[in-house]
């Protein structure tokens, strides 16, 4: 694509700005800040994957895998702020996550241990993860304020903490894996993925295309079940005390 | 209080606080053994948090509490919960049927309950049998609040902690409630400790009464002193409830 065409596709960003000062949606200002720090983010990145591919440093597809997990522990740390030590639990999550999935990858060479696969691919299932971490303590900690009474009605009948949270644990881990799932009934037919779609712009073979895009929705889909279940069974005993008591607030 | 009954649970100095709000503050008396305690007072007065220290399901900030002359902190918290029971006023039930909710004190224990002892157990509380796969949904609030009373002697608890479990009730079922109450105590000489507003129910009922306010005891001793108060904010909350 021609710098001439890039710079042509701000269009696409004129067009909801114009929306929101025709209809006064106020969001102008975010738009222009999200199309900017994309702008940044995304030459930014560009550069430094140009410069690890091009070193072939393992320590620096670390560092850059790292750099991926300590965001995404950042941002979604925020959602579960009522659960203690949230932040090294979604931490752990997305290493365990991250550990597994490359593991099974490279160890059974379904891909080659080099930048070009490892980062992209782990970008995916570190922000998959990410996004399943979000969505998993978002239901809990509903579901755990709602049902207060359930918690308490199965400890006073000396139920154990892990019987007592049972319910809302598994509804939780089903609500977050729901679009995950949902998503891959429908794919080729309602949407084309994005890696599979950039490939075939690019120029790649559409089946070759598909291969992949099949290995990333099986990858995402081991993401999505292993980062709720790992996450929750990792948060729900810090609701309660030694006592066997529910922590509230 | 009557010297002639051992304590089945014994409260010493026991304070309760949320943050900087103070509960419950400096309770001390004793609830005697086999008989039925009623806790009486205006909302607000701490009697439901009182019930949940009895249960485990919160520990005071000070003092101490014996269950059975031994330290609450030395029972393990599952032994404890099956040995003090509770039921709720809002009776919670988890969804499915009567005989699920009746099960799951045992399910709980990886056991599981036979339907001749669950049709006993509906019988016992005063419901027919044939409730036993009727849905919770379904069910009324005077069977709502028996099938939880029923569930709770699952575990045959020594000990029946009742919150205001007649309030919201009609009177027919209250009054059955009420003898289900004094059935279940002599029975299996359970210790009752009942919360109620209804200070009719406190005096034909229950053999003993705390009258709490403000996170206090106030006054403490037969049922009948809720006849002739010694405390004048007792008198006056009896005069208020009544009037």
């Amino acid at each position: 694509m021609s710098y001439w065409a890039l710079s042509l596709t701000l269009i696409f960003v004129l067009i909801p700005l114009l929306l929101s000062k025709t209809l006064n949606l106020g969001l102008g200002r975010d738009m222009t800040v999200a199309t900017i720090r994309s702008i940044i983010q995304l030459l930014a990145v560009g550069y430094v994957l140009k410069f690890v591919f091009d070193s072939e440093s393992l320590l620096y597809i670390f560092l850059m895998v790292a750099l991926m997990i300590v965001a995404a522990t950042h941002n979604a740390q925020k959602k579960g702020a009522a659960i203690q030590g949230i932040t090294w639990k979604i931490a752990v999550t997305l290493i365990f996550v991250e550990v597994l999935t490359q593991g099974i990858l490279i160890g059974f060479n379904i891909t080659p241990a080099t930048a070009q696969y490892i980062i992209p691919i782990s970008g995916m299932v570190v922000g998959n993860s990410m996004v399943l971490s979000i969505l998993f303590l978002n239901r809990f900690t509903a579901e755990v304020e709602d049902h207060q009474d359930q918690t308490e009605l199965i400890l006073s009948l000396g139920g154990t903490p892990k019987q007592a949270i049972h319910r809302q644990l598994i509804n939780s881990i089903k609500a977050s894996m729901i679009p995950t799932i949902e998503s891959q009934k429908t794919v080729g037919l309602v949407q084309l993925p994005g890696m599979m779609s950039g490939q075939i712009i690019a120029g790649a073979d559409p089946i070759q295309a598909v291969q992949f895009q099949l290995l990333i929705m099986f990858l995402l889909l081991t993401t999505a079940a292993v980062t709720s279940v790992f996450l929750g069974y990792l948060s729900y005993p810090t609701l309660f005390n030694k006592r066997m008591q529910l922590l509230k607030g | 209080m009557s010297t002639q009954y051992k304590p089945a649970i014994h409260f010493q100095h026991v304070d309760y606080r949320i943050g900087d709000l103070e509960i419950l503050n400096d309770i001390t008396g004793s609830f005697p053994q086999g008989r039925i305690t009623t806790l009486v007072g205006p909302s607000g007065a701490g009697k439901s948090t009182l019930l949940k220290l009895c249960n485990g399901l919160i520990s005071p900030a000070n003092g101490e509490i014996f269950v059975k002359d031994k330290a609450i902190g030395e029972y393990d918290p599952v032994e404890l919960r099956r040995m003090v029971g509770m039921a709720l006023q809002s009776a919670p039930m988890i969804s499915g049927t009567v005989y699920e909710n009746l099960n799951l004190p045992l399910e709980l224990q990886g056991q599981q309950l036979a339907k001749e002892q669950a049709v006993e157990l509906l019988e016992d509380v005063g419901l027919k049998g044939d409730l036993l796969d009727r849905k919770v949904k379904e069910l009324s609030g005077g069977q709502r609040q028996k099938v939880s009373i029923a569930r709770t002697l699952v575990n045959k608890p020594e000990i029946l902690l009742m919150d205001e479990i007649t309030s919201s009730l009609d009177r027919a079922s209250k009054l059955e409630v009420e003898e289900l109450i004094s059935k279940i105590n002599r029975k299996y000489k359970t210790t009752i400790i009942w919360i109620t507003h209804n200070l009719q129910q406190a005096l034909e009922i229950g053999d003993y009464t705390w009258v709490m306010m403000d996170g206090q005891v106030v006054e403490t001793g037969e049922s009948s002193l809720l006849e002739d108060p010694q405390n004048g904010r007792v008198e006056e909350f009896v005069k208020g409830v009544v009037s």
